[in-house]
């Protein structure tokens, strides 16, 4: 069930100069999350940052009722989150939005690019508990912007590319190597920017191969009051906050 | 013991804390955060004859004190409330009122011909004040002799009350909310969004699809309370006041300016168990100043 939930922060985890992980604890238990479900933070004691900031959950730990946030530090809410001091107070809603629909005894690729590698530990959890096989593949623009690769290597195969060269293979995500066996693969996961997406779902849709996208569009509510984060899909605008974040990329009209 | 009742055109609200077309759903969406039954009533997300899809994103933009939207009333169609929403919704001990919509005169018509005789919908917010959309919309709220023909011909059809929500981007609103008294109203809302704009000053575009969009939250509130404040001295008929209102005070504001009831708006994005908050901070306001009716905060602005 949804609801609003007070936290404090535990601690906030630099992982390069603009990203971080925020890990907030609660005194009450954490309500289940699903692999691609994200929560709405609100950024405490800032008069500038109005509505609050969607987030994908990275990880929780229902043992020690602690959730945590993958954050890139890219405008005033996430620079003031990224600032905030242990004990800090931060209420958030959550869990919002549909997840992932994982596969049993399968060969998934998940496909990640700038801040869109939040919802995939979670995920990738998720699909080697049901026996299927993890291969991610992370693009940025350079090995600095390549982060928690130990985290996502306890759950599968880990591929990079960066469009400098300097670590993995040299090129944008689409140009990986991974791409000359695509038919291998049962399903793509993928999360980023929308260029990114789109040109990984042509490619899986070109292969027959079932493509779940998470889109990171703008809100203001989270949960279906607003209708301010639309997509076109081919049943109409629909919001991403609710039936989203995660489309079939064939119901996606972009 | 506070009474909380307040009356509007008849029809008796439990409290004066509503909540504002599109910024609550259908209420559904709170479901799990709060109580509805304890709203005094729920202005559901506008509504016209038939489906919109609204505009194209983005239609939102987040502002100082505040946001802009350009949702352009994307719905499915008054059927599809009445037919699978409503059935789904009108358990709930609160009033429900539809906001509905046009782009002609005789689309307003229809849709308040569709709400006549639906039990437990006991009155319609007749929204002549969106900013969002091509025809119709604020076109009609923001002239006298177009507001009085919508507000006349959707009288002619529908005998319970008519809440006329009011747009701010009028040189007079006291002059419009006189015109649609005159008319046949039975109650005011205002205001309705602000026409507001942003601009991207990195890729020298527009945020907003449409450019320009509807700006609501806390930096509207000066604007509504003043017009409220100016209609309270221009009419006879109740106030259903909003703009901005975030917490109980701001709401007693709304009252002592004119207003019979409120709608909480953009803070159910914030907050979406605002609108229960705001009710619990009215009556204890009331008790910690000996008010034993919030009726008599209505206009009670002391000058």
């Amino acid at each position: 069930m949804k609801r609003v939930q007070d936290f404090t922060v535990i601690e906030t985890q630099w992982l390069n100069s603009t990203s971080y992980l925020l890990v907030l604890g609660s005194q009450s238990n954490i309500e289940e999350i699903r692999p691609g479900n994200f929560a709405e933070i609100k950024v405490p004691d800032a008069a500038d940052v109005f509505l609050r900031r969607p987030i994908s959950v990275y990880d929780v730990d229902h043992q020690n009722n602690t959730i945590s946030f993958y954050i890139k530090a890219i405008g005033k809410g996430t620079i003031k989150l990224g600032a905030l001091d242990n004990g800090s107070k931060v209420d958030i809603v959550y869990p919002l939005g549909n997840s992932f629909n994982s596969i049993e005894s399968g060969n998934a690729l998940i496909i990640g690019g700038g801040s869109g590698i939040a919802p995939f530990t979670l995920l990738a959890e998720e699909l080697k508990e049901k026996n299927s096989k993890v291969t991610y593949l992370f693009g940025a623009r350079t090995s600095e912007d390549i982060v928690l690769q130990d985290e996502f290597a306890k759950h599968g195969n880990v591929l990079v590319t960066t469009e400098d060269g300097s670590l993995g293979e040299k090129g944008l995500v689409t140009q990986h190597s991974v791409f000359n066996n695509i038919t291998d693969f049962d399903i793509i996961y993928t999360c980023g920017p929308d260029p990114m997406m789109k040109a990984v779902s042509k490619i899986a849709e070109s292969n027959d191969i079932v493509c779940e996208a998470s889109l990171e569009n703008m809100m203001a509510c989270g949960f279906g009051a607003c209708l301010c984060c639309v997509t076109p899909t081919v049943r109409g605008n629909e919001c991403v906050c609710t039936e989203g974040p995660v489309f079939n990329s064939k119901d996606l009209k972009w | 013991m506070v009474n909380l009742n307040v009356d509007i055109a008849g029809l008796k609200l439990k409290n004066p804390v509503t909540t504002a077309s599109g910024t609550f759903g259908f209420g559904e969406e709170f479901e799990d955060f709060i109580d509805l039954n304890k709203l005094g009533g729920i202005f559901v997300k506008g509504l016209t004859l038939h489906n919109r899809e609204g505009n194209d994103y983005p239609r939102m933009a987040e502002t100082p004190s505040g946001m802009l939207n350009a949702v352009g009333l994307q719905n499915k169609g008054i059927d599809y409330f009445l037919n699978t929403i409503y059935p789904r919704i009108k358990k709930w001990d609160t009033e429900i009122f539809p906001n509905i919509n046009g782009s002609v005169v005789e689309d307003y018509v229809a849709v308040a011909e569709k709400l006549v005789g639906v039990e437990g919908i006991n009155g319609l917010e007749l929204n002549i004040s969106c900013p969002n959309v091509k025809e119709g919309g604020m076109a009609f709220g923001v002239s006298c002799p177009s507001a009085i023909a919508v507000t006349k011909a959707v009288r002619d059809v529908y005998d319970k009350p008519i809440i006329v929500k009011l747009s701010p981007n009028v040189t007079d609103i006291t002059e419009i909310a006189k015109g649609v008294e005159g008319a046949g109203a039975d109650s005011v809302s205002l205001v309705n969004t602000l026409l507001g704009m942003a601009i991207d000053a990195a890729t020298k575009k527009p945020v907003l699809s449409t450019i320009t969009g509807g700006l609501s939250g806390p930096a509207i509130k000066p604007v509504a309370l003043r017009m409220v404040w100016q209609v309270y001295n221009a009419v006879k008929i109740p106030i259903v006041g909003m703009g901005g209102i975030m917490n109980g005070t701001d709401a007693i504001e709304f009252m002592l300016a004119g207003s019979t009831a409120i709608q909480v708006g953009t803070a159910n994005f914030i907050d979406p168990q605002i609108s229960i908050k705001i009710i619990d901070e009215i009556e204890a306001y009331c008790i910690n100043n000996g008010i034993t009716d919030v009726n008599e905060l209505i206009g009670g602005l002391i000058t």
